[in-house]
C-alpha cells in the first residue's frame, strides 16, 4: 500500500501538468499499474488509437463501409460465406449422409440463402459485391470435414452477431440481427449434436458465466479469410 | 470492454464527465488507485459502480428493469431444470438426456448469478425468486402441466416452450439496451445460449417422434394450444418490408422463410405467458 501513497503524492504534485480537462490514454496505461493481462485488456479499450494493420485499406479490397451499413455488409459477407458452403453441401452430399441429415442441411441452406438475399436486398446499392469463396481446404465427400466446417462457421456466426450488436446504432437493425443470430445458434447446436450428441453448448463455446462467445469484426474476418478469396477492407467499421 | 472509449463517448454528450467521475479533477489519481484496489477481472462490475457514483444513477431504470425481467425468467428456468435433475432417471430415462438437462441447468444457474451480480454492481437490489407452479396452475399445482415432472414428453414440451419463449423475451428487450454496450453484449450472449438450448431440446423431442425441428416452423409448437401464445407471430415471412418467400428468385418456402428469422415478444406478452407459472 505504501506504493499507492507514493504514487498519490507524486501524482498530486504533477497535477497541473498532467491533469488537464481529461486524462490521456498513454498516461492511463503508464499509471494504471496493471499487469500484462491488464495491459492487454486496456489496450483493447484503446482501439481507436491502433492502426488495424491486417485489414487496412487496400485498393483491391471490398470496402464494407462505415456505420450501420458497414455492419450490415459485414453480416452480408458472413451470410454469403455460409450460403455458398451449404449450397455446395446440398449439391454434393457427403458419403453416408442420412435422409434426416440431408433434410436438416437443406433447411439450413435455405435459411442462409434467405439471410444472404435479405441483406443484399436491404442494402440495395450499398451492398458489397458477391464474394469469391475458397473451399479448397474442405473435403465435401467427408462427413467429418463438412460437419466440422459447418460447426466452425455457425459458432463463428453466432460470435460475430453477438459482438456486432453493440456496434449497431439503429434499433431496427439490432432487432434484425437478433432475429438471425438465434437461428444461427439453433444451427450451431444442431451441427454440434450431429457431430457429438450433447455438445450443443459445451464449454468450448459457453463460459463459466453461461455466456456464449462474442467476437469483434476484425477477429471474425481474420478467422473467415481462410475461406474467402476476395480481400475485405473492414477498417471503416465502427469499433464501439 | 472499452472503458476509455465509453468515457470518451459520454464526453461527447456530457463534457463534464471527467469532472463528474471525480469532482476534484483528480481523475487520473482516482482511477489509478481504483485500478489497484480491484482485481482487473472485476473491472466491468466496478465500472458500473463508478458510473453510478458519477451520475447517481447512470444506468436508467429502463435498463435495470430489463435485467430484473430477465432474472425472473432465469429463476423460472433454473428451478424448472433443478427439479428435473432432482427427479433423475425417474423423469429423464437416458444418460445423455440427463447430461443435457444438467448442462442446461448449470447455464441457467450461471445466468441467474450473472444477472444478480450485474444488478448489484449497478446499485440495484435483484428481485427475489418468485414461487413457481410448473403445472401452470397459478399456485394450485393442478394446472395443465400437472404431470410435468412425471411425464418425460410433457417435461420436454414445457422445456422447449420455456427455451423458445426465453429467446423471444431477450430478443424483445435488445432495443431497450441499445446504448448499453457491455450490458447489451452480455444479454446477446445469454440469448444465443438459450437458442442453443432450444435447439437441443427440440432435437431430443424429434428423436422421440415429435413433429419438430431444431428451428421454429411457422407458428407450430408441436405441443398444442396450451402453449400457442409462445409461438404466435413466428410465422411471418416478411422482414423489414422485404418478402423472404422466393426472395430474388431463390426457392425459399414459407416454412423456410419463417424458420430463418426468430421473432421477438414484448415484456407484456411474456408476462402473460408465464403468469400461470408464477404464484
Amino acid at each position: 500500500m505504501s506504493n499507492i501513497t507514493t504514487d498519490e503524492t507524486r501524482l498530486q504534485k504533477d497535477e497541473s501538468s498532467l491533469y488537464s480537462a481529461k486524462f490521456q490514454r498513454r498516461s492511463f496505461l503508464q499509471f494504471a499499474g496493471a499487469g500484462a493481462a491488464g495491459v492487454a485488456l486496456l489496450m483493447a479499450g484503446c482501439e481507436k488509437d491502433n492502426g488495424q494493420a491486417s485489414l487496412l485499406a487496400d485498393d483491391d479490397a471490398v470496402d464494407l463501409g462505415s456505420g450501420d451499413v458497414g455492419i450490415l455488409n459485414y453480416a452480408y459477407a458472413l451470410e454469403q460465406l455460409e450460403a455458398a458452403f451449404y449450397l455446395q453441401v446440398a449439391a454434393t452430399p457427403y458419403s453416408g449422409i442420412s435422409d434426416l441429415e440431408k433434410s436438416l442441411l437443406a433447411d439450413i441452406r435455405d435459411h442462409e440463402v434467405a439471410h444472404r438475399e435479405f441483406f443484399k436486398t436491404a442494402l440495395g446499392a450499398a451492398a458489397i459485391p458477391g464474394l469469391e469463396v475458397d473451399f479448397s481446404t474442405i473435403d465435401f465427400s467427408s462427413r467429418e470435414s463438412v460437419l466440422g466446417t459447418a460447426k466452425a462457421f455457425e459458432d463463428l456466426g453466432v460470435s460475430a452477431y453477438n459482438g456486432a450488436g453493440k456496434l449497431i446504432d439503429s434499433a431496427d437493425y439490432l432487432l434484425l440481427a437478433g432475429k438471425i443470430v438465434s437461428v444461427e445458434a439453433r444451427h450451431a447446436a444442431l451441427i454440434r449434436d450431429l457431430i457429438m450428441n450433447g455438445s450443443f453448448a459445451d464449454s468450448s463455446v459457453i463460459d463459466m458465466k453461461g455466456l456464449d462467445v462474442s467476437r469483434m469484426p476484425l477477429e471474425v474476418l481474420g478467422i473467415a479469410k481462410t475461406y474467402v478469396k476476395t480481400k475485405i477492407n473492414a477498417s471503416n467499421l465502427p469499433t464501439s | 470492454m472499452n472503458i476509455l472509449n465509453i468515457i470518451d463517448e459520454i464526453e461527447k454528450v456530457d463534457g463534464e464527465v471527467y469532472e463528474r467521475l471525480n469532482p476534484r479533477r483528480k481523475a487520473l489519481k482516482s482511477f489509478s488507485s481504483f485500478g489497484s484496489k480491484v482485481a482487473l477481472a472485476s473491472v466491468p462490475l466496478a465500472l458500473g459502480s463508478m458510473f453510478k457514483k458519477a451520475y447517481g444513477a447512470a444506468v436508467s431504470t429502463e435498463v435495470t428493469d430489463v435485467l430484473q425481467f430477465a432474472l425472473t425468467l432465469e429463476y423460472l428456468e433454473y428451478e424448472f431444470y433443478l427439479m428435473a435433475c432432482d427427479k433423475g432417471a425417474s423423469l429423464v430415462p437416458t444418460a445423455p438426456g440427463r447430461a443435457a438437462i444438467n448442462t442446461i441447468k448449470k447455464h441457467e444457474k450461471a445466468h441467474v448469478d450473472f444477472l444478480k451480480e450485474t444488478l448489484t454492481s449497478l446499485g440495484v437490489t435483484p428481485v427475489a425468486k418468485p414461487t413457481f407452479d410448473f403445472s401452470a396452475g397459478n399456485g394450485s399445482g393442478e394446472g395443465p402441466f400437472k404431470e410435468v415432472f412425471n411425464d418425460y414428453d410433457l417435461f420436454l414440451a414445457v422445456a422447449q416452450t420455456f427455451e423458445d419463449t426465453g429467446v423471444r423475451a431477450y430478443k424483445g428487450q435488445a432495443g431497450n439496451l441499445i446504448s448499453q454496450g457491455d450490458i447489451l453484449e452480455a444479454a446477446l450472449r445469454i440469448h444465443s445460449v438459450e437458442a442453443r438450448h432450444a435447439s437441443h431440446i427440440r432435437s431430443m423431442r424429434m428423436a422421440r417422434g415429435a413433429a419438430v425441428k431444431p428451428w421454429i416452423t411457422g407458428k407450430e409448437s408441436g405441443i398444442g394450444p396450451a402453449v400457442q401464445a409462445s409461438y404466435d407471430g413466428e410465422e411471418i415471412t416478411n422482414q423489414a418490408t422485404i418478402e423472404i418467400v422466393n426472395i430474388n428468385g431463390f426457392s425459399i418456402s414459407a416454412a423456410a422463410a419463417s424458420e430463418a428469422f426468430d421473432e421477438p415478444l414484448t415484456k407484456a406478452q411474456i408476462l402473460a405467458i408465464v403468469d400461470g407459472f408464477i404464484v
